[in-house]
């Protein structure tokens, strides 16, 4: 095959492939966000419909600025959140450096320890934390509540986290970190400023996938919960029996509406950062 | 490996402590909880007596409850394979042609799983009812005369699994993936090889760890799953993980319950030890 | 080199050690169904202002809470559970802090055989006066010890009269091949059980296994026919929308549709039916005994139970309050029943022992 001369033979989206790989990724974003446009479509319905249309109606967001136990719910739910996927994120990402740079005996249950984590289901996982929490917290006054769910939660997102930064990390080449601490960078500083940006990536990746399972968990969280510390799964799947409203559609078009401005007001202040 | 200087055996511990106290005491130890009870004996009115009665694991052999569990990994397996299928482009799109916006656009992935299940599962039963857009769709394109039936069947649980869990193998796939430098794949295609050669040959292989991690993180809770067979199937497709919520649920059968669980828990960590050593266990080490 | 790994080994071993003196400890603390010895009883002293309310989610009128908040300067915790068993788990687990708990009629019975709800004080509760005669000494609870009723509803078919046309009352069109694919059955093994042992003519308790068999065969048979198993609240839409005909549902979603759509309608039919209640029941070891009773007694009130089944569109046992229901509501078809309707409900049971086989039969069904 001759050598091609010049740079880049293919650019942009001028080519078949480009184009097909950009209608495809167009699809699955469509693909993940059908339901989302048409639930927030019935967060206007007139009844307590989320399925039967039956006219227009805002009553449901003004159900939502009254309704305390959503609010308690939500704060809750990202109070959880956020403090289990900080924990999650630093032990599972210290747990993979471990696995995945140093051999060492008992790696092997290490591993299958890590594993086996992802595997139990829920409502054991769930029953168990119950009844050892009963028997080794509450005597020594840790109620269930919030401390329990976020113990509860970064149990079961390490793992998650620790298998995505594994995938990072592995076949990454050490050379740079090795180059910083022949300089004398202590193991500190070269974790902070070579390894950790290198890494980054499949860190965040990590985090965003532990808080996504920590904040529509039900099952582990319902029976780790206590007075008070209902989070939102526990408000939303616990209306199953008597009907889902619409006031949680409008609650989930609220926070949709919020994050994907944050997210696009983010990327354009930092794309005009990096542009001037 | 990282080379064994002075303080490498600290530094491992360091690595390890946070882990195997968290998991030690929270994972393990409740573990050998469910241990003894899947050794109990359930009583009537719920909780456990302890004992030793295998009576719960030899339950699990009764050809109804097999039957489900291969139910349940045939479709967990087909939930892997079509996440991958549909992930692995859409991870090298972000990756490769997002360039500025290649967070956001990941962002954008999870956003919609921030909402609760419970409501998009039933806003995929309005999508795909008799009179919703789905079938509306079909009819306007010509492709069909009348409604067909979409929802509550198990090919609508299959497309409730990937939907659920995309995000789980999309993320792994993106963090192996933006390891990659541009240049190598361009100075590949500057070497003379096509552009399906420089994919092959150079950047899957050097994905397969987002590969493995993906498969996994997708295959496993999917077997687990109950949400959304119910949700989407009609609860006809009867899988381990409503098996298991049915036992500590109203059967009241804990210790029953417990077995089945360890039973579940047993063949998928064999089914992913058996992956890793296959696919080969040195792509998930350092080089 | 071997110092270094000893080392390691040895922390590991201290680990395993933990691990093994943490398991002893908590194989010694089984699930007690006896919640009795954990949590801050009552009695003695007056209790704080507060109250922690566990309840199904969405299952009380937007006053119902303000109004006991601000007439007894009590503040009341909310927190929610969707199933019975959930209930039940948690509170055999050992979770104690709940103060009033709303368990459906079979969950009392086990929870009163299983011991984790304690008797109630009736000389605190003046408005049990209210209740109706009819929801009162049911077979779970004889002499209301335990409960008192919280609102009550019977299980019936939701169907589209304008496509079917009349039906002949019984269960038998949930099993007609001319709907087939348009027919929705309950996924609560009891009720859809209870549907197939009603039509055999046959109680809904039996633990008879030659009547269960002939249950078991008479839902294989229904099977193909249905579009699936759902939730009561699923099946609403689903007969709003027109995607099935015929839905096995509780009379509150039944009402909730016919209230919208003059083309439906509910019957409860021949020649029997369930009836249910959820109930206000106290947890052993509730923080709070004293204002739970307050609280059970603000509920039966006549306004408060007005209001409360005018937003459920469940039915009141509340004597008191019927006057105040929303008459639109009063002539919704199956809602006012007549002595006669009563006779020929029955109210489900827990069956002990047999509540497995229930679960077998059920779970072989759905996989067929």
């Amino acid at each position: 095959m001759s050598a091609k001369a010049g740079g880049p033979v293919y650019k942009g989206v001028g080519k078949i492939p480009d184009r097909a790989l950009l209608l495809f990724s167009i699809s699955i974003y469509a693909f993940l966000y059908a339901p989302i446009l048409v639930l927030m479509f019935f967060s206007f319905n007139s009844t307590r419909s989320t399925q039967t249309w039956t006219g227009f109606s805002t009553e449901w967001y003004v159900a939502l600025l009254r309704d305390q136990t959503i609010h308690d719910a939500f704060f809750n739910s990202m109070k959880v959140g956020i403090t289990a996927t900080l924990i999650a994120t630093v032990i599972g990402t210290l747990t993979a450096l471990a696995l995945t740079r140093h051999n060492f005996r008992g790696k092997v249950a290490a591993d299958t320890t890590i594993y086996a984590a992802t595997v139990m289901p829920e409502i054991v996982v769930g029953v168990s934390l119950l009844v050892f929490f009963v028997a080794t917290l509450i005597p020594l006054g840790i109620e269930l509540g919030i401390v329990t769910i976020v113990i509860a939660h970064v149990a079961f997102t390490i793992s998650f986290v620790t298998i995505v930064v594994r995938a990072r990390l592995a076949g990454m080449d050490e050379s740079l970190e090795e180059a910083a601490q022949d300089l004398g960078a202590n193991p500190v500083t070269t974790f902070m400023r070579i390894t950790l940006p290198l890494i980054f990536p499949g860190v965040m990746a990590g985090a965003l996938l532990a808080f996504t399972l920590s904040f529509d968990d039900f099952v582990i969280t319902f029976f780790v919960s206590g007075v008070g510390s209902s989070t939102l799964p526990l408000k939303i799947y616990s209306m199953i029996k008597f009907g889902v409203t619409p006031v949680i559609n409008a609650l989930s078009t609220v926070v949709l509406v919020a994050t994907i401005a944050l997210i696009f007001g983010g990327s354009r202040l930092l794309v005009r950062r990096e542009n001037s | 490996m990282g080379g064994k200087g002075r303080g490498w055996t600290f530094r491992l511990v360091g690595l390890l402590t946070p882990v195997t106290i968290w998991l030690g005491l929270f994972f393990l130890v409740p573990l050998l909880l469910i241990l003894a009870y899947s050794f109990g004996t359930s009583n009537i009115y719920g909780g456990i007596t302890l004992g030793f009665n295998p009576g719960n694991y030899l339950r699990v052999f009764d050809p109804l409850y097999l039957e489900i569990i291969v139910r349940t990994f045939v479709i967990a397996a087909l939930t892997t394979l079509l996440c991958f299928a549909l992930g692995y482009p859409l991870a090298y799109f972000i990756v490769f042609k997002g360039r500025r916006w290649r967070n956001a656009l990941i962002l954008l992935v999870m956003v919609p799983f921030w909402t609760s299940l419970l409501i998009r599962a039933y806003s995929w039963v309005v999508i795909l009812s008799g009179n919703g857009i789905a079938n509306k769709t079909l009819q306007f394109l010509g492709i069909t005369d009348e409604p067909v039936t979409l929802i509550f069947t198990s090919q609508a649980v299959l497309m409730g699994m990937v939907y659920s869990y995309l995000p789980f193998m999309i993320l792994p796939l993106y963090a192996s993936l933006e390891k990659f430098d541009t240049r190598l794949k361009e100075a590949a295609k500057d070497l003379g090889a096509s552009r399906w050669h420089a994919f092959w040959r150079v950047t899957f292989p050097l994905s397969m760890p987002g590969v493995i991690a993906g498969s996994i993180l997708v295959f496993i809770p999917s077997a687990g799953e109950f949400v959304i067979p119910q949700l989407l199937g009609g609860s006809r497709t009867v899988m381990t993980g409503s098996l298991i919520q049915n036992q500590f649920g109203s059967a009241r059968d804990w210790a029953f319950g417990s077995a089945l669980s360890v039973m579940l828990a047993a063949l998928l960590l064999a089914a992913i030890l058996f992956y890793v050593r296959r696919v080969g266990a040195d792509k998930l080490e350092g080089v | 080199m071997q110092k270094r790994v000893s080392r390691g080994r040895f922390l590991k071993t201290l680990g395993a050690a933990g691990v093994a003196g943490s398991t002893l400890t908590i194989l010694s603390c089984q699930p007690n169904t006896n919640a009795a010895s954990s949590g801050g009883g009552g009695g003695g002293g007056p209790e704080e202002k507060e109250l922690a309310l566990y309840n199904w989610s969405d299952y009380v009128a937007k006053s119902t809470i303000p109004s006991f908040e601000e007439k007894t300067g009590i503040q009341v915790t909310q927190d929610f559970y969707g199933s019975n068993e959930d209930l039940l788990g948690k509170l055999q687990a050992g979770a104690t802090g709940y103060d009033v708990i709303v368990p459906s009629d079979y969950m009392v019975t086990v929870m009163i055989k299983s011991d984790v709800i304690q008797k109630l004080d009736k000389s605190k509760i003046p408005n049990t006066k209210n209740v109706g005669e009819d929801y009162t000494g049911l077979s779970y609870d004889p002499n209301n010890e335990y409960s008192l009723p919280y609102q009550w509803g019977t299980t019936g078919i939701l169907y589209n009269k304008k496509e079917t046309g009349e039906l002949d009352g019984t269960w038998d069109p949930m099993w007609d091949p001319q709907f087939e694919g348009q027919i929705a059955m309950l996924a609560d093994s009891r009720e859809t059980l209870g549907a197939a042992l009603y039509k055999l003519g046959y109680s809904v308790n039996t633990k008879d296994d030659g009547e269960l068999a002939e249950a078991e065969a008479a839902l294989k048979d229904q099977q193909p026919l249905l579009r699936g198993y759902f939730i009561s609240t699923e099946v609403r839409p689903l007969v709003q929308n027109g995607d099935i005909l015929l839905g096995h549902v509780y009379s509150g979603d039944a009402f909730l549709a016919l209230a919208g759509n003059k083309d439906l309608d509910y019957i409860i039919p021949q020649p029997q039916a369930s009836r249910w209640t959820d109930n206000m029941c106290i947890p052993n070891g509730a923080a709070h005994p004293d204002n739970a009773h307050k609280f059970i007694n603000h509920i039966l009130g006549a306004d408060t139970g007005a209001k409360l089944s005018n937003y459920t569109y469940y039915n009141t046992p509340n004597q008191a309050a019927l006057p105040k229901i929303d008459p639109a509501l009063k002539d919704l078809p199956g809602y006012t029943l007549t002595p006669e309707i009563f006779e020929r409900l029955e109210v489900i049971e827990d069956v002990g022992a047999k509540t497995r086989e229930y679960e077998r039969i059920f779970t072989e069904v759905r996989s067929a």
